[in-house]
């Protein structure tokens, strides 16, 4: 066709709307092909946005009717073994005024569309149940716009921001991206649990829309390495459970069972006692790290959010960086507009943005933290058993002398892993995260 | 030629439900979508433009919101779009909407006279049939409902020719235009649209009619110009399948174990037995 945009976007997802927002309104001509029915329908992920990335595209979000479930005022974290729980719990006053919406939870199908419908109102066009099959390119290897599976459906683009996520099967078609290792991505599994708003609050210790957020580790993983959560919404919870693909395949496990086994443990099934499974949803995670981060621009294209493997592991960090690396990804697009030039020599500066940027060095900081979790499979078996064990040792009073109790709690971690493995794993920890 | 499609909005009835306390729909949170049966009508009126040339309107009666079955109208290749929307047109039961359309098609064939207007053969959330027949009779149209194929029009002699579902097998008639076609879903297939087209869609006007503007009485519309209103609603009960019994390893075996369950109720076992004793 003969008409030609400025930039077209792939994926209306928290990436590709963020770009398409900043653009549209510079007055940039700008369309933003899904694939799904609408933005939202083929997304998934845990439920936590949060607002200081979302106020950089929508400064009064709060104001504009976006669909929060629970602003987060307590976080916490989780360490499962079979039968036990140990957990550290961090809720602070300031997280319900100062730092409100600091983190706050959404489903994707609301939250997807009211993000979208932003971008609408500010100019950019939605075209929804179109699938991005291939990149156009002009005879030196430009990319000049996209090919979709609609009848006449080549577009023509100045620019092409590939916002597909991490299942794109563009990155497989047209090599922009290194197709995914079952080793660089995890598969969660979520199920939304519908309970009244009251129950939840009183389970919770919440009340007035706000909500707690619990990562869990342990052995809830069957010895895989992964995590799962629990999120409040409103009137329902989202429990999630996801382990590393390759560690799937060679466990031969299968995802629902996993969780139907999580919904049992004594810690979380009186949370979610009497609740109606509502939906259940599967993803891929990027969790491959920085090394697994593609380059992120070429001549005429960026790519951004998923796409690109963004996402912190170890802080279960994704929408953020998403949103984040979306605006930068638009921000350039201005810059190469104003110099009329898309080559990779005006699009590299995405890369410095991007480096300079918290999602990048975050990522370059933890860049050990995927092959420690990788090497250190005690972390999902034998630890979790063994620190429980140890703890019930120090907590059972039947006037045994608390020197045998303490000999005996660390015997029951030693018993379990050597003190040169334990002494490892809090070496490799550290370096991991330095 | 000119062909007018009523197209209506419905909620996607896949996901309504009935709240079991007041009997009424629950619409909150239900997607729209447009009434699959007219959107087979407009696929059929755009494959009988494309074979004899004609130009193709398509009419809503709804809310402001209820222009998305328009756009999409407008992205499968109808020319142009017409939302009538009026606060009076609230509430209208089929006497009313077929009202309300049959004046919106007289007005645009003051313009263009329309030979042939198709709708589907019913919406999906009320399920009356009555739209289309009411339409026909307000404006003297030829009839031709539960339409499965068109088989001819003939612009000289301004007759058409069509197979339509009766009981038990088709009729094939033939009459004169101008007509109404109401349809089924199986004479064809609705197109994708082309990329251009969808991109067109969302920039291209929707003209907005009133009341006024297409010449109703107040009286006519909406609630006040409808005598029907729904009494109540119920659900419908749910019928699970029974049990079975396999017999691929012999009948006598799979009955004594269907009489044997059966027995083991001890209300039927006992009723069985006074009814013998009578």
């Amino acid at each position: 066709m003969e008409e030609k945009f400025d930039a077209a976007i792939v994926g209306a997802g928290p990436a590709g709307i963020s770009a398409a927002c900043i653009l549209a309104e510079r007055g940039v001509k700008v369309i933003v092909l899904e694939r799904g029915e609408y933005p939202g329908s083929k997304n998934m992920f845990g439920g936590v946005l949060y607002g200081r990335s979302l106020e950089r595209i929508i400064p009064d979000f709060a104001q504009k009717n976006c669909p929060i479930e629970r602003n987060i005022v307590e976080s916490r974290l989780s360490y499962l073994s079979e039968e036990s729980s140990i957990s550290l719990t961090y809720r602070d006053q300031a997280f319900f005024e100062k730092l409100q919406n600091n983190a706050f939870t959404v489903g994707r199908a609301k939250f997807d569309r009211w993000f979208a419908d932003q971008a609408r109102a500010r100019g950019a066009l939605l075209v929804c149940s179109t699938v991005v099959t291939d990149l156009l390119r002009d005879g030196a290897g430009r990319v000049v716009g996209v090919k979709t599976d609609r009848a006449d459906g080549d577009l023509r683009a100045r620019v092409v921001l590939l916002a597909d996520g991490v299942n794109s099967p563009l990155a497989a078609k047209t090599g922009f991206r290194p197709e995914v290792k079952p080793g660089n991505v995890a598969l969660a599994v979520k199920e939304l649990i519908g309970l009244p708003e009251e129950v939840i609050d009183e389970r919770f210790g919440v009340s007035a829309g706000n909500g707690v957020t619990n990562e869990i580790l342990g052995n809830v993983t069957l010895g895989m390495n992964g995590v799962a959560f629990l999120y409040t919404n409103r009137r329902s919870v989202s429990l999630g459970i996801g382990a590393n693909l390759s560690d799937f395949a060679r466990e031969r496990v299968r995802p629902y069972e996993m969780i139907e086994r999580l919904k049992l443990h004594p810690a979380i099934s009186p949370l979610i006692k009497g609740g109606k499974p509502l939906e259940y949803l599967a993803h891929w995670l990027p969790e491959g790290g920085f090394a697994t981060v593609p380059r992120l621009f070429g001549d005429g294209f960026l790519i951004a959010g998923d796409s690109a493997m963004l996402f912190n592991a170890l802080h279960r960090e994704g929408s953020n960086l998403a949103m984040a690396s979306g605006r930068l990804a638009a921000e350039t697009i201005l810059e190469a507009m104003g110099k009329n030039d898309f080559s990779s020599r005006t699009l590299q500066s995405y890369g410095q943005r991007m480096e300079e940027s918290f999602v990048l060095k975050d990522l370059k900081k933890y860049r050990r933290f995927p092959s420690f979790l990788e090497t250190h499979r005690e972390l999902f078996t034998n630890l979790p058993r063994g620190a429980s064990a140890a703890i019930r040792e120090i907590l059972t009073v039947d006037e045994t002398p608390k020197k045998t109790r303490r000999r005996a709690a660390f015997e029951a971690i030693r018993g379990r892993m050597t003190s040169l493995r334990l002494l490892r794993l809090i070496w490799d920890a550290w370096r991991s995260v330095r | 030629m000119h062909f007018a499609v009523c197209i209506k909005q419905v909620p996607d009835t896949a996901e309504v439900k009935i709240d079991p306390e007041t009997n009424t729909l629950v619409r909150a949170g239900v997607e729209s979508m447009a009434n699959p049966y007219d959107i087979t009508a407009l696929e059929e009126a755009l494959r009988l433009k494309e074979k004899y040339g004609a130009k193709v309107t398509v009419l809503s009666m709804g809310p402001p919101q209820a222009d998305s079955v328009l756009r999409q109208a407008l992205s499968m290749g109808a020319d142009d779009a017409v939302l009538l929307s009026d606060r009076a047109f609230a509430g209208a039961d089929t006497l009313a909407t077929s009202y309300t359309l049959s004046k919106a098609i007289e007005t645009l064939g003051r313009v263009e006279p329309v030979d042939l207007v198709l709708c589907g053969k019913q919406a999906i959330d009320g399920d009356t049939a009555q739209t289309g027949p009411g339409i026909a009779a307000r404006l003297a149209l030829t009839q031709f409902t539960y339409v499965i194929e068109v088989q001819w029009i003939d612009l000289h002699k301004r007759r058409l020719q069509v197979r339509r579902k009766v009981e038990g097998g088709f009729e094939v008639i033939l009459g004169p235009l101008p007509a109404l076609l109401s349809v089924e879903l199986e004479l064809a297939t609705p197109r994708r649209a082309s990329l251009p087209m969808l991109i067109n869609s969302f920039r291209a006007p929707v003209t907005v009619w009133n009341a006024e503007t297409i010449g109703a009485s107040a009286a006519l519309v909406g609630i006040k110009g409808s005598p029907t209103w729904v009494k109540a609603i119920a659900s419908p009960q749910v019928h699970r399948a029974g049990p079975r019994w396999d017999a691929a390893q012999g009948v006598r075996p799979a009955v004594t174990a269907a009489l044997d369950t059966l027995f083991s109720d001890e209300d039927f076992a006992a009723g069985f037995l006074k009814g013998w004793k009578v």
